[in-house]
């Protein structure tokens, strides 16, 4: 019969870490994956998304050019003041540089990839849409119709 | 000649190096997905070659936003609230007849996939116009309220016609409820209306 020791000397044996270097690789490559490097720095502030229900995804990241209007941030207040202003990749620019940004959008792209291209329009809720008609205006002179207004889903 | 042993090379500071691309890449991520409305817009046409289409006015449903954000559905004041209903009750009923100007007309059209048949597709065209000066945060969400109704009208036809929720159609039937009910939205371009 077996005896049961009970002079508790005996130390657990210590947890193998030999597992913990692919536990942190695997989520490394998780990480990795899932990162998209922002390509500029934001000039304005973040932009407050309106809300809305009715949301697609974009797909195709690489094929999205962004267009950010929001008031510029505390640092370029003095250059550029306070209204909602327009940044293309990473500088602040005037309406009617739209269609070089685009047309450049383009040029760096795979000529059979260019249709499937599209806008992604991510201005502040609180803009007047005086500045968001001149931006449409633009694309559409430019010929680049797919247009996606950003907006965060609604609670 | 005898084989020289390589050392075996230590690997527990790997779990280190691991553990500090895992932090770098933790940092530098942003999930954020593009998400929002996706729209086409209306190609450029120079005002010299710009033509006057005749809509008939009772196939347009008019809402429009004034600088100070109220809307106005067809003419009449109105709250955002209302805009969906309505707008799927304009979708969603049509008549020739010319005198009866509540609902859009239609034509017939024959849509293989529904079953064969002449199929009524409405000519309703849903005309956003807004100012200058109205938010942008109205604006958008006078745009989700239409294609929401867009949307509850399409499913609507789809549970009917194949039983299924339009999300779940395969691209045939997908595009057979399209072609029944177009997406028409016209945006004109806002004047300075003011008011």
């Amino acid at each position: 019969m077996a005896k049961i020791r009970k002079d508790g000397k005996k130390t657990p044996p210590p947890i193998s870490t030999a597992s913990l270097p692919d536990i942190v690789f695997m989520l490394l490559f998780f990480f990795m994956v899932s990162t998209t490097m922002r390509e500029s720095s934001l000039m304005v502030k973040k932009p407050m998304l309106p809300q809305a229900t009715e949301i697609t995804k974009l797909e195709k990241k690489s094929l999205v050019s962004n267009i950010y209007v929001a008031p510029p941030t505390k640092e370029y207040e003095s250059i550029y003041g306070t209204q909602p202003v327009i940044q293309l990749n990473d500088a602040i620019e005037e309406v009617s540089s739209i269609p070089q940004f685009i047309q450049k959008e383009r040029e760096a792209r795979n000529p059979n990839e260019r249709p499937l291209m599209s806008v992604s329009l991510k201005a502040d809720s609180d803009t007047k849409m005086g500045i968001i008609s001149d931006v449409k205006m633009e694309l559409r002179r430019i010929n680049s119709l797919k247009l996606n207004y950003a907006a965060r889903e609604k609670q | 000649m005898a084989r020289r042993l390589v050392p075996e090379i230590n690997s527990s500071s790997m779990a280190d190096i691991a553990f500090m691309l895992l932090i770098f890449f933790l940092v530098a991520t942003t999930m954020e997905t593009d998400k929002g409305l996706s729209r086409t817009l209306p190609p450029y046409v120079p005002p010299e070659e710009q033509e006057e289409i005749k809509v008939i006015e009772k196939n347009l449903f008019v809402v429009f936003l004034n600088k100070n954000d109220n809307l106005m559905i067809e003419k009449k004041p109105a709250h955002i609230n209302e805009l969906r209903e309505r707008c799927v009750d304009f979708l969603m009923h049509m008549n020739n007849n010319s005198e009866d100007n509540t609902y859009p007309g239609y034509e017939t059209q024959d849509i293989s996939m529904l079953g064969g048949g002449q199929q009524r597709v409405t000519k309703a065209i849903v005309s956003i116009q807004n100012d200058r000066g109205s938010s942008y945060d109205n604006y958008i969400e006078v745009q989700n309220e239409v294609v929401a109704a867009y949307n509850i009208v399409r499913d609507t036809y789809a549970r009917k016609f194949f039983n299924k929720k339009f999300d779940d159609l395969n691209e045939d039937e997908y595009n057979a409820i399209k072609e029944l009910i177009p997406q028409k939205i016209s945006e004109a371009e806002p004047k300075n209306i003011g008011g």
